[in-house]
């Protein structure tokens, strides 16, 4: 069993809920459906992206400070 | 002042270029990577690249700012709005670089940066304050019992916060506590300060506000303006002069306003900030803005005053040169912020290629942008476009003629929120001056929209 997790806006992906704090979440931690693991931003809004599955954190497919696209896949659960 | 450089971006500094250009005084931008292609880095005399797209590393980077001025030999920085326009340290540092600072002395923006201290000078200056707390909020004391003394609802507000942010109601004493402990770790988080005040909440508040210029010696207000058309605390519609606020109260707010000036030794361009509260037809002290406003331009077509060129001159050590008695109000004035944002869909951001952009004109029409047509708007920044500056002898054929130019305006490529702005211009509320600062959100049905 996998999932994804995709953008729900376009913009800017962040890891981590201010630049020195810890990220939201790492490769191999286990979350819980509905646990935010990132933030998006577009023009000063932020959007949290959570999984909708509980799981492992299989790979984080943008980076930290990465562009993201309107469908494009954040993060793999499995 | 011979070379400025505008510490900004988009409208705001085409806004700062052309007052500049117009006294002779050479322009140097500051760009992003994604502002390569800007209006304002091809308008001004010459551009330098001050790091990547993202704000706190370009923009915000107060190092890359001060490379640039070195660099190109500039005498003068003018921040704008936002960005580095109230930080006290890069103030400073722009005066230990033998620069002219455009703004007030770096104390000043400390001193009405904090919101309990800016409370506390505004009282001694005689301004009328809300009731609440003088200082901040310490839990060990009774706090229940200063909240009853308030009475309720009343806010708990964050001593550092502002524009709308860190603020927190409170309905009954048994939220007392809880919410004060929370908003002080908010306060910590957002603003690295945890000290918090009480005020007391008005219902159906009006947002008004003092246009203040001084040169350290003489101080003049510009009138006043209404900001109570707004969307979740952020200002959309703004007006000069307040409709509807009785003779003596606008009296009284505009001469208190002078006096915070006067008081604070304030050099340049300021605006005080009060609550206006119809019901009970009082007015409140909010806080003091130490920089260039949005709304700035309704208060220039009123009055006749290039408000960019005062701070410019002041800036360059010319005195104010007029008093009280010389400034003149004439008509009536509308602001439209227009943001690329799309209002049907939860006012999403909307970036991308701008296909078209009719910007109307006309009599009593002005258009502050920062963009032309073929351009690409950032998801990096603010989604304000620009806004759309309307005028007339009164307010009634202000609106038509807002009407009007809002009809004639075409952006596409881009949503915007130009179609709710010809929704709002014909609100009967707003045609009778009725609205306030939580109107949108209780006729968001009305109206179709997730405000």
């Amino acid at each position: 069993m996998s999932a994804e997790i995709i953008a729900p806006i376009p913009g800017i992906f962040y890891r981590r809920p201010a630049p020195d704090k810890s990220p939201f979440a790492e490769v191999g931690d286990e979350v819980e459906a509905g646990q935010t693991i990132g933030v998006i931003e577009i023009m000063k809004q932020f959007t949290e992206v959570r999984s909708d599955v509980a799981g492992v954190i299989a790979s984080f497919d943008i980076e930290d400070n990465g562009m993201v696209g309107p469908g494009d896949i954040v993060a793999r659960i499995s | 002042m011979k070379k400025l450089l505008v510490a900004n971006r988009g409208e705001i500094a085409v806004r700062v270029i052309r007052a500049a250009r117009e006294m002779g005084i050479a322009t140097v931008a500051v760009v992003s990577e994604a502002d390569r292609n800007s209006n304002f880095g091809r308008l001004a005399d010459e551009s330098v690249e001050i790091g990547p797209a993202a704000a706190s590393l370009s923009y915000l980077n107060q190092d890359a700012v001060m490379a640039a001025a070195a660099q190109t030999g500039a005498d003068a920085v003018h921040p704008g709005y936002g960005f580095l326009s109230e930080n006290a340290e890069f103030a400073q540092k722009v005066i230990d670089a033998n620069l002219i600072w455009v703004g007030p002395m770096p104390e000043t923006i400390i001193l009405m940066g904090d919101k309990s201290r800016a409370r506390q000078a505004a009282i001694e200056a005689g301004v009328p304050v809300l009731a609440g707390t003088n200082g901040w909020l310490d839990t060990a004391e009774d706090i229940e019992a200063i909240a009853d003394d308030i009475g309720y609802p009343l806010v708990v507000k964050a001593a550092a916060g502002g524009g709308g942010r860190g603020i927190r109601r409170i309905n009954k004493r048994e939220h007392v506590r809880r919410t004060v402990e929370v908003a002080q770790s908010e306060a910590l988080a957002a603003f690295n300060s945890s000290e918090v005040y009480f005020e007391r909440f008005v219902t159906r508040a009006r947002h008004v506000e003092v246009q203040v210029l001084g040169d350290g010696e003489t101080w003049v207000h510009l009138g006043d303006r209404d900001c109570s058309m707004q969307r979740r605390q952020q200002k959309i519609i703004e007006e000069a002069p307040a409709p509807g606020i009785p003779d003596e109260l606008r009296q009284r707010m505009r001469e208190t306003a002078v006096e915070l000036a006067r008081q604070s030794k304030y050099s340049g361009a300021g605006t005080v900030e009060f609550l206006y509260d119809p019901d009970r037809q009082e007015i409140a002290f909010i806080e003091m803005n130490t920089r260039l406003q949005v709304e700035h331009p309704i208060s220039e077509v009123i009055t006749g005053i290039d408000l960019v060129r005062e701070q410019l001159r002041i800036a360059a050590g010319e005195k104010l040169g007029y008093s009280q008695r010389d400034v003149h109000f004439e008509g009536h004035a509308f602001e439209f912020r227009i943001n690329a944002e799309d209002p049907s869909n939860n006012f999403m951001p909307s970036p991308g290629l701008i296909e078209t952009l009719d910007l109307s004109g006309g009599p009593g029409v002005r258009s502050d942008f920062g963009f032309s047509v073929g351009q690409t708007v950032m998801p990096f920044y603010d989604s304000m476009l620009g806004k759309l500056i309307v005028w007339d002898s009164n307010r009634e054929r202000a609106l038509s003629r807002a009407g009007r130019a809002l009809n004639e305006v075409q952006i596409t490529g881009i949503k915007t929120t130009v179609p709710l702005m010809r929704e709002l211009v014909a609100l009967k509320e707003f045609a009778e001056a009725q609205h306030h600062t939580t109107l949108l959100e209780s006729i968001s049905e009305k109206l179709g929209m997730t405000l």
